[in-house]
C-alpha cells in the first residue's frame, strides 16, 4: 500500500469506510481515544511554524503488516536472531504467547484471529505504530443494527486485540473467484475498503513485487518513505510526499541505499 | 502412632480388582452420558432422501449444491431450484411430509433447514478452494451424506450451540473423518498436502 501525503485531505473517508467494512462498532464513548477502535486512523502533523508559513500533513495509519526479520542490513537490524535473520518477523507476532497472529509468506498479511487471543495485550505494546486495539468493551450494538453487519467477518468480543487486515476478506472472496473461472487474483480484483473509499485517490493498493501493479512503481520513487524506519520493523506500507518536513517528521532517517536493500527482499502486499 | 499403622495396611488382590471394576463403570457411564448431557436435538423441518434424488439428476451434488460464478458456494438450494422439477399442485410422494413441503413450495417460502457442517462464525471455509481447485470429493468431508435415504436429527452442543459434526460423533475423537470437522483435522490435512497453514487462509 502507499499513502500519498499531499493528495490526502484528512477527511476519514477511509475510517469511515473501514469501520463500516470490519464490523467496527461504535462505543457508548468514541471520545475516549484511548479506549475506542480506529483501524484506520487519520493523524494530524504540522510544521510547527505560525501564520502564513503553517502547512498541515494528515497521515492515515492502517496496520504496517511489517515483515520485519528480513533486513537487507542484517548487522543493524533491530529484530536480528542470528538463524532466525531470514524469516518474517513483525514485533506483534513474535511477542504473541498464544499465537493469535501470524504472517503469511504467501501475502505477506499480518493476521489477527481475534478467537485464539487471550487478551494480554503485549502485541498491543509491541507495536511501534500503535495499529492494535484491545476491545475494553463489548460493542453495545442498538437493536437490530447486527442484521446489518457483514457477514464476511467475524464480529470481535470484549476482552481480545484487532487490527487492520488489509480486507483480508475481500482477498478470499478474490481468490474463490479466480479458482472457479481459472484465472488469477489481478490488481483490481483485490482492493481494500479505505483504498476504494478516498476521494482523492491518494491510497494505492497492490502487490509490492509485482512490476504491473501501480504500488511497485510508485515504492521507487525519490519521495516514498516509511514510517519510524530506522527500527527496520520493515512496514509495507509507504508513504509519498513532496514535503522534505514531512518527510523528516516521519522519521525517515535511513540513507536510501539501505531503503532499497530492505524494500527489495519484500514479498506480498 | 494409630494413623501410622493405618498408612502400611496392605492391599489386598480385591481392593484392586474392586478399583477397577470401579474405573470400568466409571468410564463406562461417562462415555455413555457425557454425550448425552452435552449435546440437545432438533428434528429437521422435513425429511429429505438424498439417495432419491441423487438418481434424478445428472451432475451428482453440483446439481443442487453449485458454486456460483464469484466463486462463493449455494450451500443448501433455495426452494427456487426445488421449483424446478417440484409444482405446488402436483405431489410427486404422498405423506404429511410432502404436503408441508408442497406448502413451502406454494408461499415460495425459505425451508429452515438445519445445517449440520454449519462453522463457528470466525471460519472462513472455501468450497471452491476444495471442490474447484483442490478436486476433492464431496464425501471426503460428508461422508455418505449423499447415499443417505433420510436426514438424521440434528445435534448440537448445549453450551456452544455448534453442531455435532463439527466436534465429531466418536466422544474421544476416534471415528475421524468424515464425520469430523475441527481446527485439528484441517490443520492435518493442509499440512499432509503442503497447503499454505497461516492463520488467514481459514479464518476471518
Amino acid at each position: 500500500m502507499v499513502i500519498d501525503l499531499d493528495k490526502c485531505t484528512g477527511c476519514g473517508a477511509c475510517s469511515v469506510a473501514c469501520m463500516s467494512e470490519n464490523n467496527i462498532g461504535v462505543l457508548h464513548n468514541e471520545t475516549d481515544k484511548i479506549r475506542s477502535i480506529t483501524w484506520m486512523r487519520v493523524y494530524q502533523i504540522d510544521n510547527g511554524k505560525s501564520f502564513p508559513d503553517t502547512e498541515v500533513a494528515f497521515i492515515p495509519r492502517p496496520c504496517m503488516h511489517c515483515q520485519g526479520g528480513k533486513s537487507g542490513t542484517p548487522g543493524q537490524a533491530f529484530f536480528q536472531e542470528g538463524p532466525m535473520d531470514e524469516e518474517a518477523h513483525p514485533p506483534c507476532v513474535s511477542v504473541c504467547p498464544a499465537t493469535a497472529t501470524d504472517y503469511d509468506e504467501e501475502t505477506g498479511i499480518v493476521s489477527q484471529i481475534p478467537t485464539r487471543c487471550i487478551g494480554c495485550r503485549y502485541c498491543v505494546a509491541a507495536c511501534p505504530y500503535h495499529a492494535r486495539y484491545f476491545n475494553w468493551y463489548d460493542v453495545p450494538w442498538p437493536k437490530g443494527s447486527p442484521r446489518a453487519l457483514s457477514p464476511f467477518v467475524s464480529p470481535r468480543m470484549r476482552g481480545v486485540v484487532e487490527k487492520c487486515t488489509f480486507c483480508y476478506q475481500r482477498y478470499q472472496a478474490a481468490r474463490n473467484k479466480a479458482m472457479v473461472s481459472g484465472g488469477e487474483v489481478g490488481e483490481m480484483d483485490y482492493q481494500t475498503a479505505c483504498t476504494e473509499a478516498c476521494p482523492s485517490g491518494a491510497i494505492t493498493f497492490g502487490q509490492l513485487q509485482n512490476p504491473e501493479h501501480k504500488v511497485h512503481k510508485l515504492i521507487s520513487s525519490d519521495y516514498t518513505f516509511r514510517l519510524l524506519e530506522q527500527l527496520h520493523t520493515n512496514p509495507k506500507v509507504y508513504y509519498m510526499s513532496k514535503r522534505e518536513w514531512v518527510r523528516k517528521m516521519a522519521d525517515n532517517y535511513v540513507t536510501r541505499h539501505n531503503k532499497f536493500a530492505q524494500a527489495a527482499t519484500q514479498s506480498g502486499h | 502412632m494409630s494413623s501410622h499403622q493405618q498408612g502400611k495396611k496392605q492391599r489386598s488382590r480385591a481392593d484392586w480388582i474392586l478399583l477397577f471394576v470401579g474405573l470400568v463403570i466409571g468410564s463406562a457411564f461417562g462415555f455413555w452420558a457425557t454425550p448425552t448431557i452435552l449435546y440437545a436435538e432438533k428434528a429437521q423441518p422435513l425429511q429429505f432422501n438424498h439417495k432419491l434424488h441423487l438418481e434424478q439428476v445428472s451432475d451428482s451434488c453440483k446439481s443442487c449444491h453449485t458454486l456460483r460464478e464469484d466463486g462463493s458456494f449455494s450451500g443448501i438450494p433455495s426452494v427456487q431450484s426445488c421449483k424446478e422439477c417440484h409444482e405446488a399442485g402436483s405431489p410427486m410422494g404422498d405423506g404429511a411430509n410432502e404436503a408441508a413441503f408442497l406448502e413451502y413450495i406454494k408461499k415460495n417460502q425459505p425451508i429452515p433447514w438445519l445445517v449440520y457442517s454449519r462453522q463457528p462464525d470466525c471460519v472462513f471455509f472455501s468450497h471452491a478452494a476444495h471442490t474447484a481447485n483442490a478436486g476433492l470429493e464431496c464425501a471426503k468431508c460428508h461422508g455418505d451424506h449423499g447415499e443417505t435415504t433420510k436426514l438424521r436429527p440434528y445435534e448440537y452442543n448445549r453450551l456452544t450451540g455448534y453442531s455435532r459434526d463439527i466436534w465429531g460423533k466418536g466422544p474421544i475423537g476416534l471415528s475421524g473423518p468424515p464425520h469430523r470437522m475441527k481446527m485439528d483435522d484441517c490443520a492435518k490435512c493442509h499440512s499432509e498436502n503442503g497447503v499454505n497453514r497461516a492463520c488467514f487462509v481459514c479464518h476471518k
